[in-house]
């Protein structure tokens, strides 16, 4: 029988891995181990309400504080894990504790790139954690003058949030437009559009090579010769999944932990969730996604295969963010090569052999809900709907 | 850890009872049971695929609508006055036995 289950990393796929098996009914001990030293907390405010300081502490804690107790688990704050045995099922954390587990959860997650030859001065940040989102709004509070690299989801919420305080901000993207992996380029070109209108200096096909400033930051230096002046600087180009801890593990690596259609590693009782899994999509094959909805829904499936469900974890893909007053939404995995179709003003499907795969939509929330079955079913895609 | 019963209808009319536990939101349970809720958002009260009409009787227990749940109830077109997001209520000993319906999805 299993007996202490270890969960590693206390964000949403561990958190809802660790209340997951509750429900499903383990008994056992429960130990929930997290790198930081706050409970843990929701992270789509954190580029959003939280930065521009309408949201409380409170109101960012995932669950109150007590709840972890109630369930039973043993929530380990500061504890980071340094290393796994696969073989002998034990976990190193960085203060030298090792504890042996019957059960592991792998949900370490993913943290932000930092963009090759690019120094890291004072006054640049990027944003993952709520101590990021607390120290760039503290900054932001000085009024400084904001240049955002990178124009994906994390980018462009930065961007809407600084513009919401009223700060000059200059958003840099090496695309040709905006968030276009997963908008494709024509909403694209309608997000570069709404953040124009909204005041942002949007640049795109910008290279930035460099950062100027002696000790603080003043600009960027694009690859065309011209300087980008800001007191602040946001880096949102990526994540990468936080698997160094894991490199001697025995477990098979590749861009994230390798897993199968349950979320399980080749070493029985060891499961993976959430950004750092890299895990076989019945429909899309090996794949590792880092948004919100699939780290939450993954980390349940992961605390259900440990607990012996045989059920093959196969989300449709979802995708939400809010900038302005504009709601963008994606559904389905998008790959560069499927063919863009635009179905209704703010909504565009992506086809690949003739299947609707996945589609997007700029406050076409509703019509792009509709098309939910159609994607998750790989089925044909429909004529223009509006 | 205790709970309650939530008693649901879903959007074809079919009655359940489901139990669900107290000091947990509503939209996990409600999709756990397959009335009809999907939740596809996770909780964030971002894509209006909980959307449940709670009975007269126990909206007074409820509580008020919050803010974020208000702006996607108006995005609804099936939403009326007894709307809520399971992911934004928090079942309790209060709402043991509360009574559901799960909205159409538009």
């Amino acid at each position: 029988m299993t007996e202490r289950i270890v969960v590693v990393g206390a964000s949403l796929a561990g958190v809802h891995a660790a209340e997951e098996l509750r429900a499903g009914g383990f008994l056992g001990q429960l130990v929930l181990l997290s790198a930081e030293n706050e409970i843990p907390y929701d992270r789509p405010p954190l580029s959003k309400a939280f930065l521009a300081g309408g949201l409380g502490e409170t109101e960012l804690a995932l669950r109150p504080a007590d709840a972890y107790a109630a369930l039973g688990i043993e929530l380990w704050l500061g504890a980071q894990a340094a290393g796994l045995d696969a073989a002998s099922r034990r976990v190193r954390t960085a203060d030298g504790e090792v504890l042996p587990f019957d059960g592991l959860v792998i949900a370490t997650g993913s943290r932000p790139r930092w963009p090759a030859g690019l120094p890291r001065l004072d006054g640049m940040y990027t944003l993952r954690t709520a101590a990021d989102a607390r120290a760039l709004a503290a900054d932001f509070a000085r009024s400084p003058s904001v240049a955002v690299l990178g124009g994906g989801f994390i980018g462009a919420e930065v961007a809407a949030t600084a513009r919401k305080l009223g700060l000059d901000v200059t958003l840099l993207e090496a695309a040709p437009s905006l968030m276009e992996r997963g908008l494709g380029r024509e909403l694209g070109d309608v997000a570069v559009g709404i953040h124009r209108d909204n005041g942002v200096d949007v640049r795109c096909g910008a290279s930035v090579v460099g950062a100027t400033g002696s000790g603080r930051v003043d600009g960027l230096l694009l690859a065309d010769g011209s300087r980008v002046a800001a007191d602040v600087v946001v880096v949102g180009v990526g994540n990468e999944p936080v698997t160094d801890w894991l490199a001697d593990s025995g477990l098979e690596l590749a861009d994230g932990v390798v897993c199968d259609e349950f979320c399980a590693t080749a070493v029985p009782g060891i499961v993976a969730a959430g950004d750092v899994a890299r895990w076989r999509h019945p429909r899309h094959g090996l794949m590792r996604t880092e948004h919100h909805a699939n780290a939450v829904e993954q980390g349940m499936a992961a605390a259900r295969t440990l607990l012996g469900a045989r059920e093959p974890f196969a989300p449709v893909g979802y995708v939400w963010s809010d900038q302005y007053e504009h709601k963008i939404h994606t559904l389905g995995f998008r790959r560069p090569g499927d063919e863009a179709r635009m179905l209704a003003p703010g909504l565009t499907g992506f086809v690949r052999d003739g299947r609707l795969v996945a589609a997007a939509g700029i406050d076409a929330r509703r019509e792009l809900m509709r098309l939910r079955g159609t994607i998750d079913q790989g089925g044909p895609c429909p004529a223009r709907t509006g | 850890m205790t709970g309650g019963v939530v008693h649901v209808t879903a959007a074809d009319g079919t009655r359940s009872a489901v139990d669900a536990r107290f000091g947990v939101r509503l939209m996990p349970e409600l999709r756990a049971a397959r009335v009809g809720v999907i939740g596809m958002c996770g909780g964030n009260a971002a894509c209006g695929t909980c959307h449940v009409y709670v009975d007269e009787a126990w909206q007074a227990a409820v509580g008020a609508v919050t803010e974020d749940e208000l702006d996607m109830l108006d995005e609804l077109s099936s939403s009326d006055t007894r709307s809520r997001l399971a992911c934004r209520i928090t079942f309790r000993a209060e709402l043991d036995g509360i009574e559901l319906t799960v909205a159409p999805h538009d």
